[in-house]
């Protein structure tokens, strides 16, 4: 009889952390100790705080350790599992404003405690490989609800009333999506997912695939339902393997129960599934390029109208829905469009997930109420900026989002808000930044990003991209001109209002929103020919204190280019046309003599 | 899968097993299992708890768990109940037998069994 429940984090970031090892062990261990009856291994999605894993949290008790090792495994055992005792030393460890504390159990943590899990809901609680288990937390019953008490049109109201909105970026209402592929005339439809997730730092999407496969299966059945499709599609890229393994088994086990497949339920409806690995272009994650990879060709977007709802896969009318959008539906369907409508603010209902990283001292995944605002996140949930710094901005949407600047960290986070300040809710990446960060550099890095990523297709967007990263490029190495701010101006309203797709229509976003809130900074490049932040290397510079230099000639030692003069016991100095930037000779003071500007 | 029925039978089959993973327990069942819990016969009262409170479809708001050593040693195996908005109640000495009275009557029937506890026995 199982007394006990021992959750093994299988998620991406605790795979490569080590959880499959202890796994192994802990079944070794249990066998040993003739407690493989009494207690179950179970292998879970992402808790979110993968920088602590391997995550092991064990119930009825909901003892949440972290940074398991196979080593560990056997104290675990013999202490917690045989005697009851709580291994204190590897209980989480939470810091809070410099205080750190032993934390019991995971919804102790603050990390937890302003989360509200909706789309994540499962993640971290049940074995994605186990339909069994899905179906003991409530799942297909919306499946069975829809097909057996409710109408098409009513599945697609009850969507409209909840308000939800696309979680892929652009935030569309997606009962009025279904709406349309529902209103084109009856004949073959299909139902995509969209799980190609190519933000730089973002992976809410992986996380659902890999905790909760089955719940975007049964949205998709249901979507299926409501505009009266049969066969749906999983775009998925082919760098997740834990998630496509996941899919794969969770397919098969609906295949297997009937839940996939022909006349589900015994109602004469039919659903199957295939899944499609993307080659994990960027571009492939815009609608239009996502159908013309799953048909074959080359992943390149294509001018909309037709949409995909009127004319999308071969031909026929198509919904594209994003991996946590559909982890929403099927929660709506068996809770309610109020109880939806109730999270959120007026115009976004429900909660979004972010994956928090950057200058944060948690960082992972966390999903909130709409309508939080930036500070709760970033102070309660993210538990803060480490090393006492101070923060600066944090960075939404990815390439095509901006940032949000300190004086804006009351801002309550919704698609509208966000837009209204320059950014973008996109997919969910929420990367926070210090006084350390440079913000031409961040957009640097952005730019440097979609220079890569752009497919070329299109003029605007191929050269313009490459021309604002060359401008950029020149100011961060201190040849910058005045009139270089206006001339960036000028080409990101070019490259937005003449791309064809989304990629180059919002690529120049990073650029206007640091020019729009740290103007300054790109001053101070061009005219101090300075980094504030001391970031850009080509306008820092080496230099020696003489009030604190002993003249120990330890620098000059290390110097590989011999950059470093001066007499023993006098103070040095550093030729700035020969110092190549390395660093060494700051590392090796002593006397802390040597700093950069 | 051809019915409703079906998958409401898969469903209820498991929702107890995943419910152990709630911590929102009510009652809380805590058997103290140090070296002599285990050594006095703790074991098999713990087994008793957790395979009745399964039967009885209760894992979700009764969570059987262990403790390490209550500093009582000479009354083991020790079981407390903790329910909510109750006293604490501790049995002494406690043997399978009296695991299923415990059961039946504390845990199921609200009335706990006073002649176990160790106010009834220190006395
Ligand atoms: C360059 C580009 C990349 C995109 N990448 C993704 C992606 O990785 N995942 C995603 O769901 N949507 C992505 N989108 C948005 C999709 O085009 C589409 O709007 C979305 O999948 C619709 O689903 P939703 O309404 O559920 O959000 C991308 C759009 C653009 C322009
Ligand atoms: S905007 Fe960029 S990514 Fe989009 S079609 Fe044009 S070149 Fe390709
Ligand atoms: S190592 Fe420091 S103290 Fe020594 S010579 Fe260099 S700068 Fe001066
Ligand atoms: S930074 Fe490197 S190259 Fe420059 S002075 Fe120091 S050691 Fe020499
Ligand atoms: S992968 Fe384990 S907590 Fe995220
Ligand atoms: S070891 Fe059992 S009460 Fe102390």
């Amino acid at each position: 009889m199982i007394r006990s429940h021992v959750l093994i984090c299988g998620g991406t970031g605790c795979t490569s952390s080590g959880s499959v090892a202890v796994r192994e062990a802990m079944a070794k261990e249990l066998e040993l100790a003739g407690l493989s009856d009494e207690v179950k291994i179970v292998q879970t999605g992402c808790f979110g705080l993968c920088a602590n894993g391997p995550i092991m949290i064990i119930y009825p008790e909901g003892t949440f350790y972290s940074h398991v090792k196979v080593d560990d495994v056997k104290e675990i055992v013999e202490e917690h599992l045989l005697k009851g005792r709580l291994v204190e030393r590897l209980l989480h460890k939470e810091t809070d404003e410099g205080v750190t504390e032993t934390v019991h159990s995971l919804s102790d943590t603050k990390f937890y405690k302003k989360q509200h899990r909706v789309a994540l809901r499962n993640c971290g609680v049940i074995n994605p490989e186990s339909i069994d288990e899905y179906i003991g937390t409530d799942g297909y019953q919306a499946l069975g609800k829809v097909l057996t008490e409710m109408k098409p049109q009513e599945v697609i109201d009850t969507i409209l009333a909840s308000g939800l909105r696309g979680r892929g970026g652009a935030g569309f209402p997606t009962g009025r999506k279904w709406q349309f592929a529902a209103d084109q005339p009856a004949g073959k439809k299909y139902v995509v997912c969209n799980a190609d997730e190519g933000d730089p730092g973002a992976f809410m999407d992986r996380s659902v695939l890999e905790g909760d496969p089955h719940a975007v299966l049964e949205a998709m059945a249901i979507a299926g339902y409501a505009i009266g499709a049969d066969e749906g599609y999983i775009y998925v890229r082919a760098e997740y393997p834990i998630a496509v393994q996941r899919l794969t088994i969770a397919i098969n086990q609906a295949r297997e129960y009937g839940l996939l497949g022909k006349d589900i339920f015994g109602t004469g409806f039919n659903f199957d599934i295939t899944l499609r690995l993307g080659a994990g272009a960027f571009v492939c994650g815009e609608e239009t390029a996502l159908l013309a990879s799953i048909e074959g060709k080359r992943g390149e977007p294509h001018p909309r109208p037709p949409f995909p709802a009127v004319k999308g896969l071969f031909g026929k009318p198509t919904i594209i829905n994003n991996v946590e959008t559909l982890a929403n539906i099927a929660q709506i369907i068996n809770k309610g469009a109020d109880w939806f409508a109730s999270m959120g603010t007026e115009k976004s209902k429900g909660t979004k997930v972010f994956a928090l990283g950057g200058k944060i001292t948690n960082t992972g995944l966390v999903e909130i109420p709409m309508g939080t605002t930036l500070r709760e996140i970033i102070e309660d949930i993210g538990g803060g900026i480490p090393n006492g710094k101070k923060f600066k901005a944090a960075q939404t949407g990815g390439p095509s989002g901006g940032c949000i600047p300190a004086s804006l960290i009351d801002t309550p986070i919704d698609y509208d808000n966000l837009l209204a300040i320059g950014s973008m809710m996109g997919s969910g990446g929420l990367i926070v930044m210090d006084e350390d960060n440079c913000m031409v550099d961040i957009a640097k890095f952005f730019l440097e990003f979609t220079v890569d990523e752009s497919c070329g297709k299109c003029v605007p967007c191929r050269t313009g991209t490459r021309r604002l990263l060359e401008i950029l490029e020149k100011i961060t190495s201190g040849n910058g001109e005045m009139e270089d701010l206006d001339k960036l101006e000028e080409l990101c309203n070019y490259i937005k209002s003449t791309s064809l797709c989304g990629l180059g229509q919002t690529a120049p976003n990073p650029v206007v929103s640091t020019l729009r809130y740290f103007r300054d900074e790109y001053i101070a490049h061009i005219v101090d020919k300075k980094c504030p932040a001391g970031v850009c290397k080509k306008l820092l510079h080496y230099h020696i204190d003489a009030e604190k230099c002993r003249g120990c000639t330890a620098c000059a030692r290390q110097c590989p280019t011999n950059a470093i003069s001066g007499a023993v016991r006098t103070p040095h100095t550093i030729d700035p046309a020969k110092c190549i930037k390395c660093g060494a000779c700051m590392a090796t003071c002593k006397f802390g003599a040597i700093y950069k500007q | 899968m051809k019915s409703l029925a079906e998958l409401a039978a898969i469903r209820d089959k498991m929702k107890n097993k995943v419910a152990l993973r709630e911590e929102s327990g009510e009652t809380r069942i805590v058997v103290g299992m140090a070296t002599c819990g285990i050594a006095a016969g703790a074991r098999p009262v713990l087994s008793t708890f957790v395979e009745e409170v399964d039967k009885a479809g209760l894992n979700g708001s009764v969570a059987v768990t262990q403790t390490g050593c209550i500093g009582l040693c000479r009354y083991e195996p020790i079981v407390e109940v903790l329910r909510a908005g109750e006293e604490k109640v501790t049995y002494i000495k406690m043997t399978p037998e009296k695991a299923l009275e415990v059961m039946e009557k504390h845990i199921k029937g609200g009335k706990p069994v006073v002649e176990y506890t160790i106010g009834n026995i220190e006395k």
